[in-house]
């Protein structure tokens, strides 16, 4: 069975997690001030406030920053080698952690900022967000 | 200007490196004897414990019974706060001698308290399902954007190492002496590109610790060799690497910083010497450029120069640093012993003349920063 690590979500963030399951990245947006956050919080970190909303984000991105792991330490070793680990920019202006998947793990092949688009992978009971190039992402 | 206190006592565990014969709690033991026995104090003397790591257990296995104790633990940077919070205690009377013990088995990993995994952390929900746990596949992620912003490359990454290299060639003690070119590094084995081995810290066992006290209270023969605290300075940020503002800049190494130089009454000018905390190479030109000593970018070329090297203008990590000397995990506690014996003059690789050093400490990968600015009285 496999040991990677599956996310256990807590009260703040099931809301995340239930959308993935359905095939959709959700972002909070904060009623007052409009902020939009990742990850998931009770108050809104620009305003304090508690009312955030949940909205269905675009699923679109740009590449930020990244590693390819070319020397993974257990239980990363039963995934395929190298692996990249990304920062993404959400369109919406969040940044998350993910994988870019779907493109050779080789620096030409991943440009900063280059354009990318969500999918989700199953991990376990859950649903992971990660992002691989947009169609006609070479532009 | 000089807070009032000082750092009286100050020393690493006999042995660093591969230790599997000593435990966690055994090595803070060590440190904090030598500690004391460089201070000239005894036990009894002892009010202050502080520690990443059972400080009240270090205390009782030491025979000290302290009215004042610290927990803190952020990480790497741990140990810098608390010498500014022993500063504080003193200052407040609440302690009147503070001891502040590290020990890690960072490598054989005896004694060490298990590392917590907790799936429903933040860390654990939106960093480790991606094969993001260890640092090397986290704290590494905002280089190569910074790299790129300033049209840097690997060969910048690179000549840190080179740099290093040439200060651990004259440290007996450090793991990694040999000296190395550009070429070599980039000819090394990758670990998380566009890390590769010699850029990614040693990971070792072993412990220092430090003797903090109000300078009036000094004998003369404590104060020949007691290194003053000028100024200090701590502050956090982002928990997920993620959420880091700018790829470049430690929002927290550079208001810890400013905060230790507003106490100091210092500028970056009067700084000669610095221990940059460096878990990975791009730290270093990280932190020099989030304290304020180059503008964004320009930390690199210095470096390429030999700035930072010896002979350079500004020394840094002159033990080698954690990619070369040691690294138990956290490290901290590794660049204020370098600081002190520099200020004291009986560093390996000593560097003539410095009168003020300045430490700069990260912890839980850029989550918080702590700065200590010490010199001579």
């Amino acid at each position: 069975m496999s040991q990677l690590p599956v996310p256990v979500p807590t009260p703040e963030t099931a809301p995340f997690w239930k959308g993935t399951a359905q095939g959709r990245l959700r972002l909070q947006r904060c009623d007052e001030c409009g902020l939009v956050v990742h990850y998931p919080r009770t108050h809104c970190p620009g305003c304090t406030s508690p009312r955030l909303s949940w909205f269905d984000a675009s699923g679109d991105a740009t590449l930020w920053s990244y590693v390819i792991v070319h020397r993974p330490e257990p239980p990363y070793t039963e995934q395929e080698v190298p692996y990249v680990v990304a920062t993404v920019q959400l369109a919406e202006g969040p940044r998350m952690l993910t994988n870019i998947v779907d493109v050779p793990p080789e620096p030409e092949f991943l440009r900063i900022d280059m354009p990318l688009r969500v999918r989700f992978v199953a991990r376990g009971d859950q649903w992971l967000p990660v992002f691989a190039p947009a169609e006609g992402g070479a532009r | 200007m000089s807070t009032g206190v000082s750092i009286i006592g100050a020393a690493e565990t006999e042995r660093i490196g591969r230790l599997p014969d000593q435990s966690v709690l055994g090595l803070n033991v060590e440190a904090g004897a030598r500690a004391m026995r460089d201070a000239g104090v005894t036990r009894d003397q002892i009010d202050g414990i502080a520690g990443a790591y059972s400080p009240h257990g270090v205390a009782h296995a030491l025979g000290i019974t302290p009215r004042w104790v610290d927990t803190t633990n952020v990480g790497g940077c741990s140990f810098l706060m608390h010498v500014r919070h022993a500063v504080a205690a003193i200052n407040a009377g609440y302690a009147r001698m503070v001891l502040i013990t590290h020990g890690e088995s960072g490598r054989s990993r005896v004694g060490a308290v298990p590392r917590p995994r907790d799936p429903a952390s933040l860390t654990g929900q939106f960093e480790e399902p991606y094969g993001a746990r260890a640092p090397y596949t986290r704290f590494t992620i905002p280089a190569l954007r910074y790299l790129h912003q300033h049209g840097l490359g690997e060969k910048d990454l690179a000549a840190v190492v080179v740099s290093q290299r040439q200060w651990a060639h004259r440290v007996p003690r450090a793991a990694r002496r040999e000296l190395m070119t550009v070429d070599d590094v980039l000819a090394a084995p990758l670990v998380a590109y566009p890390f590769r081995v010699p850029e990614v810290c040693l990971r070792t066992d072993g412990g220092g610790a430090l003797v903090v006290a109000r300078t009036a209270d000094l004998t003369p023969a404590q104060r020949e060799r007691a290194v003053a605290v000028l100024g200090t300075g701590e502050a956090t940020d982002s928990l997920l690497i993620a959420q880091m503002a700018e790829a470049g800049v430690s929002r927290a190494a550079r208001a810890a910083t400013d905060e230790a130089f507003a106490e100091a009454g210092m500028s970056r000018r009067d700084i000669d010497h610095v221990m940059n905390y460096d878990a990975f190479a791009h730290l270093v030109l990280v932190g020099l450029e989030s304290m304020g000593f180059f503008a964004p970018g320009r930390a690199a070329g210095f470096i390429a120069e030999g700035g930072a090297a010896p002979g350079g203008e500004l020394p840094v990590n002159t033990n080698g640093g954690g990619l070369c000397y040691t690294h138990t995990g956290m490290y901290g506690m590794f660049a204020i012993q370098e600081s002190v014996r520099q200020l004291r003059g009986e560093a390996a690789a000593q560097v003539p003349g410095i009168r003020t050093s300045l430490v700069l400490g990260f912890g839980g990968m850029f989550t918080a920063a702590a700065t200590l600015i010490l010199g001579h009285h």
